[in-house]
């Protein structure tokens, strides 16, 4: 006879007996996991949380936000862009300029005027195997950057480039081929190691797979900035040790490791469980995940919000004869309320945009028309455009044609997502039926984008300061079939004077005229509205109350250019 | 047998030519490339630029040359080099895979070791305290997302009582066995428990179905001790179904668990893969989802082998 409930009484008691007799090993398994304590990090070392892991180090292969981050630490540019957006000097000495003769206008072939630079590296700078930076290195990266085969990503400044001529081990003058307002910007020349690379570059076909950066990353003569590389593993974290050869103030951390948490929600969690210490603005939080995490924890961190460069908007395609209308692109920013989204979504910490230029940039105005929201403007421009509300409340042209658009933009973005609805809802309530048609990001910029294939497409431009909008507003932008697609002017704006204002900008170095070019463009633009400009994006900075000399630039050049003066405070004094 | 698998070895190299087209056809297909992305994200970069990085990295030649020029190298064991990592594709593969053999193969050891003695004990009595407690648990297990889960076992356990690692593979400067073993319990423990629902069902189910034929009886009537009866007689049959469960499961072994590797920044070959379909890596997308699926293929002829040891009524010729 089958007696199941005395079996499993007896089974029960065998189990409980397994683990009496086994509770030895359970507990040493236990405390082996559980009761051996973390690793405390030493007050010297700072581990700083990003959402990327670089693809390479080498920093003239491929661009990634990651990698710039990383290499802030280890390599100083020859200029850069500062927290103030002004060019200074970093690896060279003074920068090249009219009045202090170090840039010289030049005459050439074609009645045309370029310019010639002459620039000095720090008489102190050394790579991180003690061996000097030379002109040597100079010329050896500008022929790296000129060969096309070498994977060189953004090649417009070496193609620019005429020639350069060594003086010294320290002097070199470079000419180049057009005179432009920042002729003495070399923010985008990156000096390699001649004597590790020019191995790798023996083959240049072959130079991206065998330079050392990604072949030998821990080699200390790759770098020359406050940290080197001294051990990573590729997808998880990377380790940066003081450099002994840094001619700069020592930095106040021995140890900085940079930690790849793609996941935000892991990136808080490691946070709190003090993983990491700090978030990078660069890379790391959204404004809406950073200021809910203010909300909870606001009292054990501080989070720095710096408005930037990423201006977000909404093109237009001009080529849908519903978006020709003027009016009907007026009436679209009419009716919606950028200050309330920016107030309910970002706390006001993302500025509206009144045009693509950010008010922090020096060129901004303010001088440009502006579309508040205002419903019954809206309304009167679409009634003017010959758009009339039907018993639905939508409106349609006296053709019976619906005013219906379809708005794109990435898919998984959730703010994007966000905002999306609230510009739905509010179009809809002027009568405007608005489908929503969101698509992976290399979807919407590989396809949709490029071959003009939307109606209106919602995302953003990282710029730079005082950024000429050539590849975005210039008529000769417009990618098409013919051209194969290049160019970035996705609404096929076309307009001769903007054309012309483009062209302008870029060669008057009088900053006054310059000035009023930049204001008469914006004016220009604001007026035809070729996108809908929204709002432009502030990066959160999430740290600790004791880290100190954390300068975020609100420009593409990262915070860790000026790593050696992070430092932790001193207790009593300011956090 | 021998036969058999010879036979099954020649139909696993044509799945996988074919599956290297498909998953070649299928990345190559989806709109947009690398550097039109990367083109949307830097001001300073050129139409010229990308046309030139484009012809550089063949991505201007047509679909099918590419993918026979993939097929002619990869015969010779050449997988290319990764285009997102800039080094030999396999160079960045095996240490990934190294990562999540570990990850993987502890949760499915734990989750088995785990679900298997509690199916038994469950069939055992049905419908009892035990059994529906068990139940409830696994259906508890299989209903919770797993990243819901990993962000409950972060907060408890990292968080709140700051007892383990909320992420990575270990710490910076340690690295022993202790510690990895550390960093490792929470993504195991989520995976195994997201996984455990699953086989202590088949196992409970399997048995209760074999508990209840005539053979249990008559080797209860020949005298046969319980244990016997369970081990010996209802659990050998009742382990098919759980073979073929647990050699679908074991490709993922090796393809690993995206979510659970995302959320624990565990650099695994999950997250790796995803980042190659994404990026338009298309040697470590191949290489990557090809060794999945020659290791799914390998289980399955594994599995098919190990029913026979289970069942001595199936033979092979």
């Amino acid at each position: 006879m089958v007696q199941p409930r005395r079996r499993w009484r007896s089974s029960g008691t065998v189990l409980l007996a397994f683990i009496r007799r086994h509770s030895a090993w359970v507990a040493v398994l236990l405390s082996v996991l559980f009761a051996v304590p973390a690793v405390a990090r030493p007050p010297d070392e700072l581990a700083i949380g990003i959402t990327q892991y670089p693809s390479t180090l080498n920093p003239v292969i491929d661009e990634m936000v990651a990698k710039t981050y990383v290499l802030g630490m280890t390599r100083r540019p020859l200029t850069v862009y500062d927290a103030d957006w002004h060019v200074v000097c970093m690896l060279c000495v003074t920068l090249p300029s009219f009045e202090n003769g170090l840039a010289q206008k030049l005459d050439l072939p074609g009645g045309k005027t370029g310019v010639r630079l002459t620039y000095t590296i720090r008489p102190d700078a050394r790579w991180g195997d003690g061996v000097p930076v030379t002109t040597k290195d100079v010329l050896f990266s500008d022929a790296v950057g000129k060969d096309p085969r070498t994977g060189v990503a953004d090649a417009e400044l070496y193609r620019r480039i005429i020639a350069i001529r060594a003086v010294d081990d320290k002097t070199f003058v470079m000419d180049i081929d057009k005179l432009t307002f920042d002729y003495a910007d070399m923010n985008d020349f990156e000096i390699l190691p001649a004597h590790i690379e020019a191995a790798a570059f023996a083959n240049p076909e072959e130079y991206r797979f065998r330079t050392a950066y990604d072949t030998d990353p821990t080699n200390p003569g790759l770098y020359f900035g406050p940290y080197r590389i001294t051990e990573l593993s590729p997808g998880s974290h990377i380790v940066l040790d003081r450099n002994p050869t840094w001619w700069g103030p020592k930095p106040y951390f021995r140890r900085i490791v940079v930690w790849t948490i793609e996941n935000t929600a892991a990136l808080e969690a490691n946070l709190l469980a003090h993983g990491i210490d700090m978030v990078a603005g660069e890379l790391g939080l959204s404004l809406d995940e950073a200021l809910a995490f203010e909300k909870r924890h606001g009292r054990d961190f501080h989070v720095i919000y710096k408005p930037g460069l990423t201006y977000e908007h909404v093109d237009l395609n001009l080529d849908n004869p519903i978006l020709a209308e003027r009016d009907v692109r007026r009436a679209l920013l009419y009716a919606i309320d950028r200050a309330a989204i920016s107030a309910s979504l970002f706390a006001g910490r993302d500025p509206v945009a009144n045009s693509f230029v950010p008010p922090l940039d020096w060129v901004y105005t303010d001088d440009v028309p502006h579309y508040d929201y205002d419903p019954g403007k809206a309304a009167a421009l679409l009634d003017a455009a010959g758009w009339r509300v039907g018993p639905d409340g939508m409106r349609r042209n006296s053709g019976g044609q619906s005013l219906s658009l379809e708005l794109a933009t990435t898919s998984g973005d959730r703010t994007r997502e966000l905002v999306e609805e609230v510009l739905q809802s509010q179009w809809r309530q002027v009568g405007i039926d608005v489908h929503l048609k969101n698509q992976p990001a290399r979807v919407l910029f590989g396809d949709t984008l490029t071959q003009r294939k939307f109606d209106m497409a919602m995302y953003a431009w990282i710029s730079a300061p005082e950024n000429v909008p050539r590849s975005m507003l210039r008529s000769d932008e417009i990618p098409d079939a013919a051209n194969h697609y290049a160019g970035e002017n996705f609404p096929g704006f076309r307009d001769p004077e903007t054309d012309r204002l483009i062209d302008a900008i870029e060669v008057e170095l009088d900053r006054g005229k310059r000035e009023a070019l930049w204001h008469r463009l914006q004016r220009l633009f604001a007026e035809e509205l070729p996108s809908l400009p929204l709002y432009f994006r502030a990066e959160a900075f999430v740290l600790p109350p004791w880290l100190d000399g954390v300068t975020p630039t609100g420009n593409e050049y990262p915070s860790t250019l000026w790593i050696e003066n992070w430092r932790r405070a001193m207790p009593g004094s300011e956090g | 047998m021998t036969r058999f698998v010879l036979a099954r070895l020649v139909q696993m190299a044509a799945v996988l030519v074919v599956m290297s087209f498909v998953i070649y056809t299928l990345i190559g297909l989806m709109p947009g490339d690398p550097i039109d992305v990367m083109v949307a994200s830097d001001p300073h970069l050129s139409t010229a630029d990308a046309a030139r990085l484009k012809a550089l990295y063949g991505l201007d030649q047509p679909l099918a040359r590419r993918y026979l020029a993939w097929g002619e190298a990869a015969l010779r064991g050449d997988f290319g080099y990764s285009r997102l990592y800039q080094q030999p594709a396999l160079a960045v593969l095996l240490p990934r895979l190294g990562n999540t053999a570990i990850l993987m193969g502890t949760s499915f050891v734990l989750a088995l070791g785990v679900a298997l003695p509690l199916g038994i004990a469950a069939s055992r009595n049905p419908g009892s305290a035990f059994d529906r407690a068990v139940n409830l648990i696994a259906l508890g297990f299989i209903s919770v997302p797993s990243f819901w889960l990993a962000l409950m076992l972060i907060f408890v356990f990292a968080v709140a009582l700051g007892l383990l690692p909320a992420g990575g593979i270990e710490t910076v400067g340690d690295g022993g066995v202790a510690d990895r073993a550390r960093h490792l319990v929470l993504p195991v423990a989520t995976l195994a428990l997201a996984s455990m629902g699953g086989y202590l069902r088949y196992m409970r189910a399997a048995m209760i179905d074999a508990l209840a034929q005539d053979y249990i009886r008559t080797a209860r009537a020949k005298g046969a001790g319980e244990a016997r009866v369970l081990l010996g007689h209802a659990l050998r049959n009742a382990l098919i179904p759980v073979i073929t469960v647990a050699a679908l499961s074991f490709g993922s072994l090796f393809s690993g668990a995206l979510v659970t590797e995302t959320m624990f920044a565990y650099p695994g070959m999950g997250q790796l893969i995803y980042e190659a379909v994404l990026g338009s890596d298309y040697n470590l997308a191949l290489a990557g989802l090809l060794l999945a699926t020659a290791m799914t293929l390998v289980a399955n002829l594994g599995a098919d082998i190990a029913y026979a040891a289970a069942d001595p009524r199936i033979a092979y010729r």
